[in-house]
């Protein structure tokens, strides 16, 4: 089994990238809305992500 | 002040058979239940989906949990970790078969593995209702 080495941040976006797309498929009932929703989700998890890092980085001092 | 109680309309349980094929699948294979229900393109979306992220796990060597018992906070993260594995069916199954379940190690990428891997049982879950729904006709 190769191993995969991934920093902090391909990782939460590989993350934030599949749980949007499962997320996106079943909770709407239209496919258009199937893809804003997946959209939406997405940004929210990296803007989310960008916010948080931002918190912990003035946090630490 | 007078509480108004909405009701909810209870609706009937459909029969096993209905629902209980697909969700059966849907738990073994992820997006199985929607390929049988012919959601063709929603179904090869949650299989890449959950199966790409469940790899991705494993191959972070992500450790897989084993319920155990104890002070409260071990009990809900062990078994509730374990359940998350769980739903994975197959997959776990399999990695657990062939012998690809690492230990418990510590590191940042193997923490996000072991992540990964609960997270992608989970969101089988979640497909799983949505087949339920679907087979019971209460979604589209």
């Amino acid at each position: 089994m190769p191993k995969m080495n991934l920093s902090h941040f391909e990782a939460s976006i590989l993350f934030a990238l599949f749980t949007s797309v499962v997320l996106g498929v079943v909770t709407k009932h239209t496919d258009r809305d199937r893809l804003h929703y997946g959209i939406y989700i997405f940004v929210c998890f990296v803007v989310a992500l960008f916010g948080m890092g931002w918190l912990m980085f003035l946090g630490h001092g | 002040m007078a509480k108004e109680k909405v009701k909810e309309e209870k609706q009937p349980m459909p029969p096993l058979g209905v629902w209980g094929p697909a969700l059966a699948l849907g738990w073994l294979v992820p997006g199985a239940g929607h390929l049988f229900l012919k959601r063709t393109g929603r179904g090869i979306l949650l299989l890449s989906s959950i199966t790409i992220m469940f790899l991705c796990g494993l191959m972070m060597r992500g450790a897989m949990f084993q319920p155990q018992t104890g002070d409260l906070l071990t009990t809900l993260i062990n078994t509730g970790g374990f359940i998350g594995d769980l739903c994975s069916g197959l997959l776990y199954l399999l990695t657990v078969a062939f012998g690809y379940n690492q230990p418990d190690m510590a590191g940042a990428v193997h923490d996000y593995g072991t992540k990964f891997l609960v997270a992608a049982g989970l969101l089988n879950l979640l497909a799983m209702v949505d087949v339920f729904e679907i087979a019971a006709g209460r979604k589209d």
